[in-house]
């Protein structure tokens, strides 16, 4: 619906790629461990392997918690846009058909948090 | 029946406007709050100026209310003689 | 000299000649053309004369008894601040609540005044021109009262100084600045659904009640008297509120699905704004008088409910939103204070882990939520600060787009898992963190596409400091951001544990009490 104005109205999507020099918005998730209160908004160059997001945005995000480092990743599923999705670690992000703006979750079978879902 | 309620700021004026109201209102419940009082009342509130004057020895515009109020539920109607909250209407 | 004793005239006589005989119909220009603003949103109104003002309240008497409220709240203020009665709070963690009450609310104030100024002038009927302008002025004066009374603690804590320049950029405060600025944006008729009658109506009572009553019950005389001295005039903004909606659904049955999208719409809006408020009262009172919960159940689910059966009669329908509602109110306080708690580096305030007593306390205020979910938590958290490992988040949040709050809430039914929606519209995503943020996008996405998050203006480089280079080799992106927001780092953020506010209120009150 259009928005409802005196006059007509065309917004200005205030977040388009072209605004963030070359990177893109990316939003990573990891289910069950509230202890990071929300999913991580990070900014990336759509060149940068899957595996560095891994190794570097990610490790330095969460890490912190005790079940980081016991991670078994040929184990972890991921989520793109909520649905299963095989992410090659060797491939950039965009190889994985990750766009800007695209969610991610991570989904540590086993490790289903720790009590209180820390 | 919904109830309605007033919470006035609790001060010596309001403590006779509260005394006034319990004793026009047989089944308010009164509720004594830090610095507050709620007063529920099913159905129907009234506020009588002549039950307030009684209690303060003094003359009383029933709009004086605005400046102990706090809050209220209901449908108001005021008068210079009563001040009622309802739902029924 | 005859002199003709008149009758004193009564409530009523009064109300009609100072009010509705100030009204006339133009002449040398349309109706139409001097109010303009009264069609664009499908609303239809057949007789302004219909409007009643329940409390009859003429301008004369408005001031009189509006600089007695001044008069009595300017005397208290000037004593606590002559009795030094900020030391007389029961603990100084509780200065904090404060420092996002006055960061957040003084703006919204003003903006409400801002808009029931308009609606003063654009509204055609007498009545209502007058009980809007009445509001604006209302609305000015709690903004002004509150300003007043932050300087009273601006000179004593840390993070009070600059809440104008904050509230504008400070990620948190987009929160309550969107929210109101999303209204300010709507037409007449729905900013007062909005703001007249969804929030001040159905929610303020949970900010300015059970709060200021809890900011007494912490020996906070300034906040207590600003609070209810706006509160007093609350109770005449929320019979507006209700008259408004009576008088809007009585003029044309067409107006109801209009109204009710709005109130759909309105009473979600301002349940997200105030998960802040649920913290407050539930995580920074030191001494509590009752849990959001219970707030909630006698303000909202007692008495908003009896609204809504009242609105029964129109065919107003209690918004879907309710069900969600009922049970994120065992939820709200504790996942927002674990955010805030985790987020303390980018804070204007300081926070800490609760007290083992005040754990037992939440426990027996949510018996089915807290011992499980949250109490673990937070003392995963204790075991971390005994290691001299305070942890922080150190990474951006993900926000909504509607409500700009980060993407902590979780499923209804599922309170491991947060909530995810997302839809694309003109080839970009938008996320929400709920249905009933992602429908009000999908009414306007016009608007919502506009919306400024805080999260991705600082990556797109408009949040570091004036004349920063962030292709400097030293360039420190956290530093900068704060030195955006006017926060000291180690100052005005981080634990309370340590800090100068801490030591400064145990020095004071030392030397209150002692030679």
């Amino acid at each position: 619906m259009p928005v409802v104005a005196i006059a007509p109205f065309v917004g200005v999507p205030k977040d388009t790629v072209d605004r963030f020099h070359g990177n893109q918005l990316l939003y990573v998730g990891w289910d069950k461990h509230l202890m990071f209160y929300a999913p991580v908004c990070l900014c990336l160059p759509p060149s940068m392997t899957f595996g560095d997001l891994v190794r570097g945005s990610l490790s330095e995000a969460w890490s912190v918690h005790p079940q980081w480092s016991s991670i078994d990743w040929s184990a972890a599923r991921w989520l793109r846009s909520g649905e299963p999705f095989e992410p090659d670690f060797e491939r950039s992000l965009a190889d994985n058909g990750i766009g800007h703006k695209e969610v991610l979750r991570l989904q540590t079978p086993g490790l289903e948090a720790l009590p209180g879902a820390v | 029946m919904s109830r309605v309620f007033i919470a006035l700021q609790a001060n010596e004026d309001s403590r006779c406007i509260v005394e006034a109201i319990v004793d026009d209102n047989p089944e308010a419940i009164v509720n004594r709050q830090p610095a507050m009082v709620k007063i529920d009342v099913p159905g129907r509130l009234v506020i009588r100026r002549a039950s307030i004057e009684e209690r303060l020895g003094r003359h009383f515009d029933l709009q004086e209310v605005h400046i102990h109020l706090i809050s209220l539920s209901g449908h108001v109607d005021e008068t210079e003689d009563e001040m009622t909250l309802s739902w029924d209407r | 000299m005859d002199m003709n004793v008149k009758k004193k005239l009564g409530l009523k006589e009064k109300y009609a000649l100072m009010t509705r005989g100030l009204g006339w119909e133009t002449t040398y220009e349309s109706m139409d053309a001097v109010f303009p603003q009264t069609r664009y949103e499908g609303i239809r109104i057949h007789d302004w004369d219909k409007w009643e003002d329940p409390f009859r309240l003429t301008m004369d008497a408005y001031w009189k008894y509006q600089a007695e409220k001044e008069r009595k709240l300017y005397a208290i203020v000037d004593a606590y601040a002559q009795n030094n009665g900020h030391l007389g709070v029961t603990d100084a963690r509780y200065i904090n609540a404060l420092k996002i009450f006055l960061s957040a609310v003084p703006s919204l104030e003003y903006n409400a005044h801002r808009g029931f100024a308009r609606l003063g002038r654009e509204l055609p009927g007498v009545g209502p021109q007058i009980a809007c302008q009445m509001q604006a002025i209302d609305e000015i004066r709690h903004a002004q009262t509150q300003i007043h009374s932050l300087s009273n603690y601006n000179r004593f804590y840390n993070g009070f100084h600059d809440w104008k320049h904050m509230n504008d950029r400070l990620w948190y405060l987009s929160v309550p600045k969107s929210f109101f600025e999303d209204a300010c944006t709507c037409g007449p008729f729905e900013f007062i659904i909005a703001i007249g009658f969804s929030f001040e109506y159905v929610l303020t009572n949970l900010v300015f009640v059970p709060f200021i009553s809890g900011a007494a019950y912490n020996g906070d005389m300034g906040a207590m008297t600003f609070g209810f001295s706006a509160q007093s005039d609350e109770a005449r903004h929320m019979t507006l509120g209700l008259e408004v909606i009576k008088f809007m659904l009585e003029q044309d049955p067409a107006n109801l699905p209009i109204i009710q999208a709005w109130i759909d719409k309105w009473v979600w809006r301002g349940v997200r704004l105030l998960s802040i408020v649920a913290m407050l009262m539930d995580y920074m009172l030191p001494k509590r008088i009752m849990s959001w919960k219970e707030a909630w159940e006698v303000y909202f689910e007692e008495n908003g409910m009896a609204l809504f059966k009242d609105l029964a009669r129109y065919g107003i329908k209690v918004p879907d939103c309710v069900e969600l509602i009922k049970k994120e109110k065992d939820h709200l306080s504790h996942q927002a204070w674990n955010a805030f708690y985790t987020a303390g580096k980018i804070t204007n305030f300081h926070t800490w882990l609760p007290t083992e007593e005040e754990m037992d306390w939440l426990s027996s205020k949510y018996p089915d939520t807290f011992d499980r979910l949250y109490r673990p938590r937070f003392e995963h958290y204790r075991e971390l600060e005994k290691q001299g490992k305070r942890f922080y988040n150190t990474t951006l949040p993900m926000l909504c787009q509607v409500c700009q709050i980060p993407m902590m809430f979780t499923e209804a039914d599922d309170p491991t898992q947060i909530s995810y929606r997302q839809v694309t519209h003109q080839g970009d995503k938008y996320h929400f963190c709920s249905d009933h943020c992602q429908h009000i996008f999908e009414r306007e996405p016009d608007k919502y596409v506009e919306a400024w998050l805080p999260a991705h203006q600082i990556w797109q480089g408009n949040c570091f400091a004036e004349g920063a280079d962030p292709t400097a080799p030293d360039f420190d992106p956290l530093k900068s951001v704060l030195d955006y927001w006017h926060l000291a780092y180690g100052r005005d953020n981080l634990d309370f544990e340590g800090s100068e506010d801490q030591k400064n209120f145990a020095a004071w009150r030392a030397q209150a009490t002692r030679n």
